[in-house]
This record gives structure tokens, sequence and C-alpha cells, in this order.
């Protein structure tokens, strides 16, 4: 029974690791005799290029002409067909609208938001206030999708936190538009990008319901004194913009940040300070390694014979 | 409290004294963590870890109460009061990062304690007690954790909250109607939130409860050492107060500011981007993965992948629960009588094989699948079980361990004892012999 007992630890041990080993083993000859086939995702997907923004780093901060700029772009091309359900035009004030332009742009909004008729309380619509978010250009999901051959335009407001890349992955979709690769419908010919797709290597699956949004330079016009409005300058824009969106406390974060770092780094050496004060006395005491280090064990046996100890 | 030589407090204040008679709080307190807690003198920087986790879990309870004022556990809601908490409300960015950061860094911390543990032989006799409460305070840390994740409401939050109680559909017959009951519905939807936050709230003091009950059990043999070997007398060791809580401190502001730079500066590097899409349950994410403290245990569980007997997903899940309760066992397992790693050359290379192992454990369980990382990953696993169950309890029969030295002060200590002397110094000098 005692024996049972003491052997029971090998074999669970045995158990787990054994049948770990013949999945290791099924595995790896299951690869080696059928290996999983190449798919044009693999071989075709790009990581998103490198964008440079002023939010980068931790001193990083928002270039509001550049906000202004992509909020433009968000406006006259993106808002067609995306929400922006977390952004309330009260909050454009932080781009450097004043408070009239504010209330300008949320009244001529192209989208009304849905209210309630006072008199008959039948549903209606209404021009939108400072304090109301940006609405939605579709009444619900299933119109949305309905506009739009069954794919759903994802809201805009954390996008650039809801991807790997941010808004460099933002960046690189909008200037990633470009035919199929001749090689790629060579090597995988049922790959074909399907009626109403879109090809852009930099989507994970390479093909995008969204047509190209910005497709020409001088597709919107900037106020002067800005650069000029190239299809890379729009999505370069728009992608600073839509970081904002899903961090307008950002440039605050890293201000904070910093304060926060001296405090502590400050707090730190004191504390370290009052440490060594505290120790002192002790560490005196102390040896770097313990006696049975063999460098420590000669020193002791050549301090025993200069002394003339033995044993 | 353990050591006849431990300062016992004195109140200088008549109002401490006063108290001291009626309610001695302040006497609990000295000899908890006070002067009148005697610690071994030699303790390295891995010791400062314990104190460090509970720095974070009081983080954890603080933030978390704030962010319950503005938090709504709605299906409908949770995902956009956790937005209004980080747009809106006062400093509210602030507390939810750092509640968020703060999960990872008390896992940080813990993991440090436990290898550090597993190391110096911490959870031998006659501290199993100290072990065993330990591993029951990491296990409501992975419950409490995991129920934190589920709140925002994010896409990973619902994905992970349905992968991670389907493990219970892996038990034949009981298993689908206990993840039934478990989540009151059929999928992760109002009730399992609502319930997921109501724990989410209630663990966080049965962890601090437990906290007291494991530091009331190390407080009756007193800390382990790097050399592991017993205290024998007062020169083996120092006062908490000041010394400990003086080397503790320093450390803990300097930790808390490695904390600070990932909340201020890359307060969602450690999060998943998808939990960043409101929940969806029509829309299953590409990859499926839970935080990063659990990537260890997710990879074990998705190395069985052959049915041996009984179906793979259930090898899986008892393998990843087995990965845990297995430390339990751990005092049992690892009879060698010298606690610490630095004194057995075959534990030492198996401990810093184990270390790489989990690392390596943790890639794969956070990465895509493919072939080489699943095999990896159970190369990984079958060490995992290997290592705990079967090298431990032979090389603890069969090492040959290093001479230990006769005491702690002998060991670190110059002029104390005579054999430790550097020849020459005076026998009881307090300096350094030149």
């Amino acid at each position: 029974m005692l024996l049972l007992l003491r052997a029971s630890k090998y074999l669970v041990g045995l158990a787990f690791a054994g049948v770990l080993l013949i999945s290791l083993f099924v595995g790896i000859s299951t690869y080696f005799s059928s290996p999983p086939e190449p798919t044009a995702e693999e071989e075709f997907h790009l990581e998103h290029k490198n964008l440079a923004l002023a939010s980068d780093g931790p001193f990083g901060h928002f270039d509001q002409k550049q906000l202004q700029r992509g909020f433009q772009i968000y406006k006259e091309v993106c808002s067609a067909c995306h929400s922006m359900k977390l952004v309330a035009f009260g909050d454009l004030e932080q781009l450097g609208y004043n408070e009239a332009e504010v209330k300008a742009i949320a009244n001529q909004w192209q989208t009304e938001v849905p209210s309630v008729n006072p008199e008959t309380g039948e549903p209606a619509t209404r021009k939108a206030l400072p304090s109301d978010r940006f609405p939605s250009p579709y009444a619900n999901e299933t119109a949305a999708r309905a506009a739009n051959n069954n794919a759903l335009p994802p809201d805009l407001s954390l996008i650039t936190k809801a991807r790997e890349g941010g808004a460099a992955y933002v960046y690189s979709i909008l200037t990633g538009y470009r035919n199929q690769p001749a090689e790629l419908l060579k090597k995988f010919p049922t790959a074909k990008t399907p009626q109403g797709l879109h090809y852009n290597p930099y989507f994970a699956n390479l093909n995008l319901a969204m047509p190209p949004p910005l497709t020409s330079d001088g597709q919107v016009t900037y106020a002067p004194g800005n650069p000029k409005p190239t299809v890379d300058q729009m999505a370069k824009d728009v992608a600073a913009f839509l970081v904002w969106t899903a961090e307008p406390k950002l440039a605050r974060r890293h201000a904070s940040g910093i304060a926060v770092t001296i405090f502590l780094l400050f707090a730190t050496i004191l504390a370290y300070l009052a440490y060594q004060n505290i120790w002192r006395e002790q560490k005196a005491k102390v040896r770097v390694t313990g006696p049975l280090e063999p460098e420590n064990q000669t020193k002791t046996a050549r301090a025993k014979r200069k002394a003339g100890v033995t044993g | 409290m353990s050591f006849g030589w431990a300062k016992s407090y004195e109140p200088k204040h008549p109002l401490m004294r006063w108290l001291d008679e009626r309610l001695p709080l302040p006497r609990l307190v000295y000899g908890a963590i006070g002067g009148g807690y005697p610690v071994p003198r030699n303790l390295n920087y891995w010791w400062n870890f314990g104190v460090l986790a509970g720095i974070f879990l009081t983080i954890q309870i603080v933030t978390g109460i704030v962010l319950a004022m503005w938090y709504y556990a709605s299906a409908d809601g949770a995902f956009n009061s956790v937005e209004h908490i980080m747009r809106d409300v006062n400093a509210g960015w602030v507390i939810r990062y750092a509640h968020m950061n703060g999960a990872s860094f008390f896992f940080i911390a813990t993991y440090i304690h436990i290898f550090r543990g597993l190391y110096y032989g911490s959870y031998k006799a006659p501290r199993e007690l100290v072990w065993m409460l330990g591993l029951v305070i990491y296990l409501l840390m992975m419950a409490t954790a995991f129920m934190g994740y589920v709140l925002p409401w994010g896409q990973m939050s619902y994905w992970g909250a349905q992968v991670i109680t389907g493990f219970f559909s892996a038990f034949p017959l009981v298993g689908e109607p206990v993840r039934i009951w478990l989540l009151g519905g059929y999928a992760p939807d109002q009730a399992a939130l609502t319930r997921f936050f109501s724990l989410h709230y209630l663990l966080p003091f049965v962890i601090a409860a437990v906290v007291i009950l494991h530091i009331w059990a190390l407080h009756i043999p007193g800390s382990n050492n790097p050399t592991g070997v017993d205290v024998k007398d007062e020169k083996d060791t120092l006062p908490f107060h000041p010394f400990y809580t003086a080397k503790d401190g320093w450390f803990a502001a300097a930790f808390v500011l490695l904390y600070a730079l990932f909340v201020y500066f890359a307060p969602n590097y450690l999060g998943h981007p998808d939990n960043y899409i409101p929940a969806n349950p029509l829309s299953t994410p590409a990859h499926i993965v839970p935080e990063w403290y659990f990537w260890p245990f997710y990879a074990i569980l998705r190395s069985f992948t052959v049915d041996f007997i009984i179906p793979a997903k259930l090898w899986g899940v008892l393998a990843m629960f087995g990965s845990i309760l297995l430390l339990f066992f751990l005092p049992w397992l690892d009879r060698s009588p010298v606690r610490s790693g630095s004194y057995r050359p075959l534990f030492k290379t198996f401990f810093l094989i184990l270390v790489v192992d989990v690392i390596a454990l943790g890639y794969v369980g956070g990465a895509p699948i493919n072939w080489w990382r699943t095999a990896l990953g159970q190369l990984a696993a079958a060490y995992y079980f290997a290592h705990f169950l079967i090298i431990l309890p032979l090389i603890s029969r069969f090492e040959t361990p290093l001479p230990l030295p006769n005491s702690i002060s002998e060991s670190v200590l110059h002029g104390e004892k005579k054999e430790a002397a550097p020849v020459g110094a005076p026998a009881h000098s307090t300096t350094v012999a030149g």
C-alpha cells in the first residue's frame, strides 16, 4: 500500500509526460506525412508599414493641425460609412476649435441624431448638438450591412487601439490597396479576390470589403498653410486623428508620466540612501561571498599559513 | 514571536500604553513587521517580492474600489462604462490603467516570489503550510484575474470566458450541466457578467485574509534564507524594522517606478488589442489568448492533441489543473533535507531547466499555433511534469549536496566565529580585517 503511494507520483508523472510525448510523435509524423498546404495569406500578408507621428514615444503629444486635417478626412470621407460612437462633438474643442465652431460642426453634420417628435411621440431626427456623440450613418447594423455588401463598417472610436499595429495599421490599410499580384494567382489560382472585395496585403485575409477610400491626391481640400493633400498625407493625418479618438488623454498621460517618473526616481534614490545608511554598520561585517567559495578558501588558507596557524 | 531574543513591544507614549493594555494592536504589528520580528541577516533581493506582492494587492484593491464606483456590470453597458472612465471621469484613465497593469505586476512579483521559494526550498519543513497557503493565494489570484478580465466585456473578455468555462465541459456527464450552472446560461451573458463582478469584488478580500494566514504561518518558524540553514542565535538575525523595511522600501520604490513606466508610457503593451472591440458572440477572434500570466497553463492545455483512453481535451484540462495542484505535494516530492539550491548542484541544474521550460511554455501559450510551437510546447509540458513528479523525487535521493555552513552568521560575517574568522583579526571585531 505504502509502496503504491510512493510509486503514484512516478506513475502520474509518466502518464502525463507519456501522453504528451505520444501527442508530440503523432503531431510531428502528421506534419511530415501530410504537411499543411501553404496559404495565400501566409505568403502574401505584409506587416504594417512604419509610421512616425507626433504622439509617439514618452514625450509624444498631439499635433493639433494634423488632428484637424485628420478630422476633416473623417468628416468628408470616412463618416459616410463609419460611426464614432465614443467621441462627442464637444470633444473637438481639444483639437483647437472654439465653442462656436464646434456648435457649427455639430449643427451641419450630415447625419442627424435620432430623437422623438415632441408633439406626436413619433421617432424623428434632429440636428446634432455639441453634447451629442458622432451619430452612426446607418439606422442599425442590418442597414449598415445591407448598404455594404453584407460587411459591417467598424466603429472608428477605438480602432487604433483595437488593431495590432495601431495607427501604422490604419495608415497601411489606407495606402495598401493594389492589384492582386500575378504571382499570387499563379501560385494560388483559387485565391482570386472575390467580386465586391478589394485586394490589400495589409489586411489579415488579403481581401477587404472596404473599397479604397482615399483614391486620388487632392480628394479633400486642406486650408491654406497645410501640406499638400496627397493620399499618403491624408492617410497619415486620419491615422493621427484616430490615435486621438482612441486615447484623447494621451498627451496628458505622457506629461503626468514624466512628473511621476521624476518623483519616483527621486524617492527611490532617497530610499536607497536611507537603506545604505541603516545597513552601513551591519554591512561592514558582511563578506561579499561565502566562506566556501573556492576563492575565499584559498584566501583563508593563505592567511592561515602567513599567521602560522595549523589545522 | 519565534525566537527568544525577539524584542518585545514597549510603548513609549502614554496613549500607546493605554491602547496596548486594552487592544494590543500596535504590539501585533510590532511583532509582525516591526522591530519584534527577527529576520535572517543574509536575505538577498529575491526576498523582496513577497512584500511587493502585498503592495500590489493593496494597489489593486484601492484602484478596484474606485473603478467599481463607475463601472456598470451590464452586457450592454460594461464596455461603454469602461470607456466613460477612460474619457470623462476625472483621472479615470490613470486609475483604470493602474488597475490593468497592476494585475500584471502583481503576477510578476508573485511569480518571482514562487520561484524564489522553489529554488531556496522554502516549501520544506517546517514551512509546508506557508507554501500551501501561498498556493491558495495564487489560485485565488488566478480566479480573480480571470473574472476581472471578463468585466470590460471586450472580445477577449467574452471569448476568454467562453474558453475557460468550456474546460468544465471536458468532464463527461456532469461537465456540461456544471458549465451552464456556473455561467447561469448556455453562453457568457448578463448572468455570468454580474456574478463575475460580484466575485471579482469579493475574492481580493479573501486573498487578503489568506495573506494574513500565510504571514502568520511564516512567523512561527521565521523566514527561510539563502543558505537554507536554520537560524541558531541572535547573531544570525536582524530586526525586520528598520533593516528590512529599509531594504524593502527602496526596492519597492524602484519596482513601482518600473510599474509606473508601463502605466504611463505603455499601458496597453501587456494587453490584447481585441479587448478594445466590444464583445460579439457572433464573431470569434482569430487567436483567442488569455492574459500573459496564464500562457504557460494555456500551453499545457493545448499540448494534448491525442485521444489516449480519455479525450485529449480532458487530458489537457486535468494536466492544466494538475500542474498547479502537484505543487501542493512539493514538500513531500522533494525529500532532500538540504533546503537551498545553492548547495545542491544537480537540483540547481534542473531548476534552471525548469525556469527556461516555464518561459518556453509561456511563449508557446501566447503565440499562434503552428507545428513546431506545438511540438515545443509538448516537450516543455512533458518536462514540467517530469521535473516535479520524477526528477525531483529521484535527485533528492541520489544527490550529494555541498557542505553547508554551520550557521548563517558564519556564512556571511567576519570575525563572529573562530573558524570563519580571517586569521589575525580580533575574534569579535566588527570591522573588516585589512
